[in-house]
């Protein structure tokens, strides 16, 4: 933000130069200043700082480094810095974590463009640069805002099953995210203090007094995002930080919704898994690939074909459903909750626990990895695998019934893992093998 | 006349004469920046090169150059349209629920225009046909709100005002 005036440019514009944006007085919004920016850049601050931290929360909850099946990033290198082996409590922790990074995206949507809009002079600035310093710093700026759109872009578009981007969905959101944020951090280092000291100035000095008798007062900081000639005015600059704040508030109300059931969710009107439940009873609940999806004949599933392949130091056995049946049954009520931000509240699953069946084929005390391989022909995460610590806990179950009644085809039947707080996509479906031992 | 441009800012140029490089902070800041964004970038761009680099500047294009434009002009157009009927303060009751509508169309437009139905059905289960109608109904009810709150501010209007002038 500049302080002082070069005295004399005044005359470098006259009506001519108005026609074009490199031109201030073509921008004509009374709004735009530092205020607007800066109020704008503060919250912004705040939430993509939280969307990164959650984001890079949502990765280590994969375990990437226990498995090359869990790691869609194998060359992450230094990026992976701070993977840590995911627990297992909360058992909410993941569906705290991915509802918070994916609600708080979109709701900061309004604020982003907001922030866009405000600053649009600035990319149309003439002389290109004014130093080497400078014309680095306008390259980190596409950067920052091309990586903030792609984020966004790719994130939403996710989450409506719209696989339209480049590659793999992991791969490119979680680099995006780090050309993004080494954009943002120098962004913030070269911005913050700034910003900061006009809110302070600003909420000190001279806002209060000027609002009421001009809704629009220039801006009384000097800036290059003041326009010369405004525009009169429509809206205040509080009006308009109410109309930001308002499409974030629609946007976050009928979103929020689809990370509870009931009643809820019904008011998640337009977000993805919003509105009713796929069905009713027991079974009911919020599906993430129906078994049509995953391509399971039922065939494969009935009591004589179906055998769960249980593999460890001893050898292998093979398992009915019948027989599984008979072994100790345990119960964990525990949420489903997907990393495009949705979740269930707690369902009671019922069923044998993992440790168990890892005793099963050897390891009575201690219980490794295990690898668990599904029944189904697609998916990213037909293969998973699960840490001894994930094992290990007394309610990870293979599942064969929930809410009191058998798995339904949808749910994964006839058996599927259910790990608490693991991601949605680690709790595997009509699983087919489990291969206990150090991965 | 108001500054064109700032003299000085936070890192203000070392060099006075000759090319000007600017504040060897910024530089410094700027080159740990792009090593990581260059440790990153390879990786983003390992697969499919190309088309990840035009959906990266793509975006940014697409919003600065078409989106920003779009939206600015239209609702130019509605001010001065208003304007030119001397109702100029009117222009909130228009702006408002379009562009909440228009930014509910934007996020969620996968799932309005009905492209991906068939996944959509496949992978969750639910219908995919509520979406168009629930996003016309909040489009309905924003529109609906804004009229009514303009109804009520020109009957409160008219009642403040003195016989006299009627």
């Amino acid at each position: 933000m500049g302080r002082g005036a070069v005295p004399g440019v005044g005359r470098a514009y006259g009506r001519a130069m108005t026609r074009s944006p490199s031109s201030p007085g073509f921008w004509r919004s009374p709004l735009r200043g530092p205020w607007l920016t800066s109020v704008l850049g503060v919250v912004l601050l705040g939430g993509v700082t939280v969307l990164f931290v959650t984001g890079l929360v949502s990765y280590a909850a994969y375990n990437p480094n226990l498995a090359s099946v869990n790691d869609k990033t194998p060359e992450k290198g230094i990026l992976g810095f701070y993977l840590f082996s995911w627990p297992t409590d909360p058992h909410w922790l993941y569906r705290l974590n991915q509802g918070v990074h994916v609600t708080l995206g979109i709701t900061l949507i309004p604020v982003l463009l907001a922030k866009l809009w405000s600053v649009i002079p600035r990319l149309f600035e003439l002389p290109p640069a004014r130093s080497l310093a400078h014309a680095l710093e306008r390259i980190s700026l596409l950067l920052l805002v091309g990586g903030a759109l792609f984020e966004f872009v790719t994130g939403v578009l996710n989450i409506q099953l719209d696989y339209v981007f480049p590659g793999s969905f992991y791969t490119l959101h979680f680099y995006g995210a780090w050309v993004f944020i080494a954009a943002f951090a120098a962004h913030v280092v070269l911005k913050a203090p700034a910003a900061l000291r006009n809110l302070r100035r600003l909420r000190e000095e001279t806002l209060p007094d000027r609002v009421p008798p001009d809704p629009v007062p220039r801006d009384p900081l000097p800036s290059d995002l003041v326009s010369p000639r405004p525009d009169p005015p429509t809206v205040s600059r509080r009006g308009a930080l109410w109309f930001v704040g308002g499409g974030s508030l629609l946007l976050f109300a009928t979103t929020v919704g689809q990370s509870f059931d009931g009643l809820l969710r019904r008011t998640a009107l337009l977000a993805p898994h919003g509105g009713a439940d796929p069905g009713s009873g027991p079974n009911g609940f919020q599906i993430n690939k129906t078994a049509r999806y995953a391509g399971i004949d039922p065939v494969e599933t009935t009591e004589d074909a179906w055998r769960l392949v249980v593999t460890g130091r001893t050898g292998t056995v093979h398992l009915s459903r019948a027989r599984l049946a008979r072994l100790p049954l345990h119960s964990a009520a525990l949420p489903i909750a997907c990393v495009e931000g949705w979740s269930t509240s707690d369902q009671w699953w019922r069923g044998v626990r993992l440790r168990d069946l890892a005793a099963l084929v050897g390891y009575d005390e201690d219980p490794p990895d295990v690898l668990i391989e599904s029944l189904q022909r697609r998916g990213a995460f037909r293969r998973a695998a699960l840490r001894a610590n994930q094992v290990a806990d007394p309610r990870s179950l293979l599942a064969l019934y929930v809410n009191g009644e058998d798995l339904s085809p949808d749910h994964g039947f006839p058996a599927r893992i259910i790990v608490p707080a693991a991601p949605g996509v680690l709790n595997t479906k009509w699983v087919a093998r489990m291969t206990f031992g150090d991965l | 006349m108001r500054p064109r441009k700032p003299a000085l800012r936070p890192g203000k140029p070392m060099v006075r004469r000759g090319v000007p490089v600017g504040s060897p902070f910024r530089l410094l800041l700027l080159g740990a920046s792009f090593a990581l964004t260059g440790y990153a970038g390879v990786r983003l761009l390992a697969d499919d090169w190309f088309a990840v680099a035009v959906w990266f500047v793509g975006a940014a294009l697409l919003h600065d150059l078409v989106l920003l434009p779009l939206y600015a002009v239209a609702d130019r157009s509605v001010v001065r349209g208003l304007d030119a009927t001397g109702h100029r303060d009117r222009a909130l009751y228009v702006r408002v629920p379009a562009a909440l509508s228009g930014l509910l169309l934007l996020v969620w437009f996968p799932l309005i225009s009905g492209r991906v139905e068939r996944r959509y059905r496949l992978g969750t289960g639910l219908s995919p046909d509520g979406f168009l109608a629930r996003w016309l109904l909040i489009t309905a009810v924003l529109f609906g709100a804004a009229a009514l709150l303009l109804a009520l501010r020109l009957r409160r209007a008219t009642k403040q005002r003195p016989p006299a002038t009627h």
